[in-house]
């Protein structure tokens, strides 16, 4: 049976994650394109202070860190939880 | 591609809300006549959600040394049209503007334009376009989802440029500038989006490379 193409896919996508951190050459910082951004409005208009603050702030890094892998975890979740079901009916129906 | 919140200038803060609005309202629009009339199809489209969700929260490493997250919005806009994704683009945005103080309120719109509205279309148009080309299900879905989350960042660049154009070297420049930080950043992420997009679609279908795979998907077909 051929491998089925998820394999080299997944297989393709980890190498893409992980090259940076490993190659030598490459590399830096890795800090948030987004934050980077930021900066680059702060440096194009020196002293620009946003007009709106967020209504709230994770407190630390770690609630933020928290937040981000509930959000994560909730989606791969659900993610799973419809791929199961749509494999078992399909199971059920071969077996019938 | 998010926005911070505060750092648009009002009257593009408020251009982008109106721009975004009427495609958010036809978004939801649409939403509720997939649910009336395809039931079946609640799951993939809550599933295509959460693909989005997901993909959304993690921030990858990239070459060029700076980290960067996907947007995960191709998926549900192929299955679905582009037009859902507007509404559930927004969903995942105010989750991030309001519990991780991550993107905005005042730039909600703007943010909204570049991942629920910019990005689903254009990875709809590349699916449709080739697909009509005769290319196979899995090449199409996998440019459409890079693409797609490439002319999100893309959109960022370019709404920065807009609102902060360079003294010297003016809109151009900036979305140089703009574009380095956003776009470069993307590319390699952009491809893996699109590697995931095509595992996802599998998975959730168990027809790879079928013809039907998208029309089983969409609810259309059984």
């Amino acid at each position: 049976m051929a491998i089925h193409r998820s394999v080299f896919l997944l297989a393709g996508a980890v190498a893409i994650v992980v090259a940076p951190l490993v190659i030598p050459g490459l590399g830096g910082a890795f800090k948030g394109s987004d934050d980077l951004g930021t900066e680059a409005i702060q440096e194009a208009v020196p002293g620009y202070t946003p007009w709106f603050q967020p209504l709230w702030k994770p407190p630390s890094d770690e609630v933020e860190n928290l937040l981000f892998s509930l959000q994560a975890a909730l989606g791969a979740g659900f993610l799973g939880y419809v791929i199961g079901r749509r494999q078992s009916s399909r199971g059920n129906v071969a077996g019938r | 591609m998010h926005i911070m919140e505060g750092f648009l200038p009002v009257g593009h803060a408020i251009g982008w809300f109106a721009a975004s609005t009427p495609f958010v309202v036809a978004g939801a629009i649409s939403l509720k006549k997939i649910v009336r009339e395809r039931p079946e199809a609640r799951l993939t489209l809550a599933a295509t959600g959460a693909f989005a969700f997901v993909l959304s929260a993690l921030k990858m490493p990239s070459v060029t040394g700076s980290c960067s997250h996907p947007t995960g919005t191709g998926l549900g806009a192929i299955i679905f049209g582009p037009a859902v994704m507007a509404v559930v683009g927004t969903i995942i945005l105010l989750f991030q503007a309001l519990l991780l103080a991550h993107g905005g309120l005042t730039t909600l719109g703007a943010n909204v334009f570049s991942m629920a509205i910019v990005g689903p279309w254009v990875s709809w148009a590349i699916w449709r376009g080739l697909s009509k080309l005769g290319a196979s299900i899995g090449v199409a879905v996998f440019f459409a989802a890079a693409l797609g989350d490439l002319a999100t960042y893309a959109t960022t660049s370019v709404q920065l440029a807009l609102a902060y154009p360079d003294p010297a070297s003016g809109f151009l420049g900036a979305m140089l500038k703009f574009g380095g930080i956003y776009a470069l950043t993307q590319i390699p992420l952009a491809i893996a989006e699109g590697f995931l997009t095509v595992v996802v679609m599998d998975a959730l279908s168990g027809r790879a490379g079928k013809g039907d795979e998208i029309a089983f998907l969409a609810g259309e077909t059984r």
